[in-house]
């Protein structure tokens, strides 16, 4: 913030740098971006402004569209909230301690970006089914895990777990020892030190973590579908009703819905922008 | 509040940091804990705060004894190089950390906090500050926040490790004195971590000379300058020059030349041995029929109010370096010689 603190108030397009090269890098990115992203959404939007307003509201106001995206961004919440608790804990173990098999537990976590997610759905199925192994476990508690809205949540805890842990975990190697030093001179006790001076810290890697995992969550088809039991009203997502209405060949109806869902993942994710930048500006740091 | 260190021995894989080491710390008393890069002077800093634990040997607090006490209950004021500032809290908050992490009962009310933490700012001098966060502030202001934070707890000792290292010439000779003038104010017992041999002689009632994980000396500023009791400190501490000799009937020779000087009881009484004595303290000799060392000068160079020559001095194949000061009028021209003789010196066996 050093430089841009003296430059605020007045917008400045480029500042001197030892790279050149400002309008060749910003011209490729704006191309790039608009091929690769804002020429398919746009063009989703205009399909679905292809349908008048009265048709869109209907679509919108069905009750097995709103169950399909209740389910989505409820589950994706939850599952990413369940993330950033366990995400954050698997962070700490890796970056605070020494172990054997650390490296090993380092490269697990990676697992669910390289898997097939078709591949995990369909192991997780087998898993939490009523009768595969943990499945038969939890049914015994009374706890049905599979084909419902627990395992979606489980399928996407899977999916979203990395996104966590490897945003949270370059901020937790840069932490200061000294810091929690201090504290501790200072008359903290570990909780105290953990919720006052670490937690603070790392929360925006922890929101952006958060962010990132529900994105993903909210997106997800190919590891939830085996897992859900796809039971409309109840466990459908809207990323399925989309493909059902694309095999209904209602072009119009799944285009609405997934402009529905940009819409509020645009919504969410600004949201979540706009909290980092009022925290940074509020710690000040950042700079 | 006494702190005593008695026969402690840290180590770290297996390597020890430090070994067999004893000080006793006055109350109210000035210390630094002064030693070259792992010397072990802020191991002993740390073990004193309760950062790390003694593989052998006892701490005591006044007359309990503090070794197995964790950090938090130590009740240390310790101040980091880095100062360790909480970068999402502003400076009131910092100030105020160590009374609101208390535990209700002892904690005071905000109203009182917020007296406290006034106080402290006005007593650190950055009063109208304690809505900054720490990295709106300079490295001083910093520094001297993380003083005030140690301060709010009413520490039973403050502990300050290498406070000015971070800082430039001009901010830390500033702070230097303020931190003096403080201590003098608050009456704390007080040890602090430095390599600066400049700011422990100017600053502490003792300084503690460490080196290998033991300590070499413990004085007051004059002991360990004027009266150093091996060849470490007197090496480490301000300048010196150093020449292997031999005493023999009574007179110190170099390389079987007699110097002129007769060791005293403080001296070895006979054998080999070093004779160490500072640049300024030589006479120049004139007489060529008496006793001296003789040199010839490789270089010479003004310094301020006086000139310095550099000396070779012996068999000319492999001569020993010797700095001395000399009368600005003195030539000193480069390959000249010059006869001389140390005024004050000490010798240690070898």
């Amino acid at each position: 913030m050093t430089t841009s603190a003296a430059a605020s108030g007045r917008w400045r397009l480029r500042q001197p740098s030892v790279i050149p090269g400002f309008g060749l890098t910003l011209g490729f990115s704006l191309a790039y971006l608009t091929l690769i992203i804002l020429i398919p959404l746009a063009g989703l939007v205009w399909r679905s402004a292809g349908l008048s307003g009265a048709e869109f509201l209907a679509i919108l106001s069905d009750q097995r569209t709103l169950n399909a995206l209740k389910v989505s961004f409820g589950t994706a919440f939850i599952a990413a909230l369940v993330n950033v608790v366990f995400g954050v804990i698997v962070a700490w173990v890796i970056v605070r301690y020494e172990f054997p098999g650390r490296r090993i537990v380092d490269a697990i976590v990676d697992l669910p970006f390289a898997l097939p997610t078709a591949v995990a759905g369909i192991s997780l199925a087998a898993l939490y089914a009523p009768n595969g192994w943990i499945g038969q476990i939890l049914n015994l508690f009374g706890i049905k895990a599979a084909f419902n809205p627990t395992g979606i949540v489980i399928a996407l805890v899977f999916i979203g777990l990395p996104f966590v842990v490897r945003t949270v975990q370059p901020i937790m190697e840069e932490i200061d020892r000294e810091v929690e030093e201090a504290a501790a001179t200072l008359g903290a006790g570990r909780f105290q030190t953990i919720s006052r001076i670490l937690l603070p810290g790392l929360s925006p890697a922890i929101l952006t973590g958060f962010a990132l995992a529900f994105a993903r969550g909210v997106g997800e088809y190919g590891s939830v579908i085996f897992i859900a039991g796809n039971i409309p009203y109840v466990s459908e997502i809207a990323p399925l009703l989309i493909v059902i209405r694309l095999e209904e060949f209602n072009y119009g109806a799944a285009a609405a819905i997934a402009t529905i869902m940009l819409g509020l993942s645009f919504a969410m994710l600004l949201f979540i922008n706009l909290v980092q930048a009022w925290n940074r500006r509020r710690y000040g740091h950042g700079a | 509040m006494d702190v005593s260190v008695k026969n402690i021995r840290k180590e770290f894989d297996r390597y020890p940091a430090l070994n067999d080491v004893s000080l006793d710390i006055r109350s109210g008393e000035l210390i630094a804990l002064l030693g070259p890069s792992g010397s072990g002077k802020t191991t002993l800093l740390r073990l004193i705060a309760g950062l790390e634990q003694p593989t052998l040997g006892k701490i005591y607090f006044g007359a309990e004894d503090a070794s197995h006490r964790t950090v938090q209950e130590r009740h240390v004021g310790f101040v980091f190089q880095h100062y360790a500032l909480f970068r999402h809290m502003t400076v009131a908050d910092n100030i105020a950390f160590g009374l609101t992490v208390r535990p209700r009962g002892e904690r005071p009310d905000k109203a009182e906090i917020r007296r406290r933490v006034g106080e402290l700012l006005e007593m650190v001098q950055l009063s109208g500050l304690e809505k900054r966060y720490p990295n709106q502030l300079s490295g001083g202001q910093r520094q001297r926040v993380a003083l005030a934070r140690a301060m709010a707890i009413e520490p039973k000792v403050l502990l300050l490790d290498e406070p000015f290292g971070a800082l430039d010439a001009k901010v830390r000779k500033e702070l230097r004195r303020w931190l003096r003038e403080f201590h003098d104010r608050t009456g704390h017992t007080t040890v602090f971590v430095t390599h600066d041999q400049e700011e422990a002689l100017e600053l502490a009632d003792r300084v503690v000379v460490m080196s290998q994980g033991a300590i070499e000396q413990v004085g007051s500023s004059d002991d360990v300058y004027d009266r150093p009791n091996s060849p470490f400190v007197f090496s480490f501490i301000g300048d010196s020059a150093s020449l292997p000799i031999r005493v023999a009937d009574g007179a110190v020779h170099f390389q079987d030349t007699p110097l002129g000087i007769t060791p005293r009881a403080s001296d070895i009484a006979s054998g080999a041995g070093t004779l160490f004595f500072r640049p300024q303290d030589v006479v120049l000799i004139e007489d060529p029929a008496a006793p001296a060392l003789e040199g010839r000068v490789a270089t010479s160079r003004r310094l301020a109010g006086t000139r310095i020559a550099d000396l070779d001095i012996g068999k000319p194949g492999a001569p020993h370096h010797v700095e001395i000061e000399v009368p600005l009028e003195a030539t000193a021209a480069t390959g000249t010689a010059i006869r001389f003789r140390p005024t004050r010196w000490k010798t240690f066996a070898e």
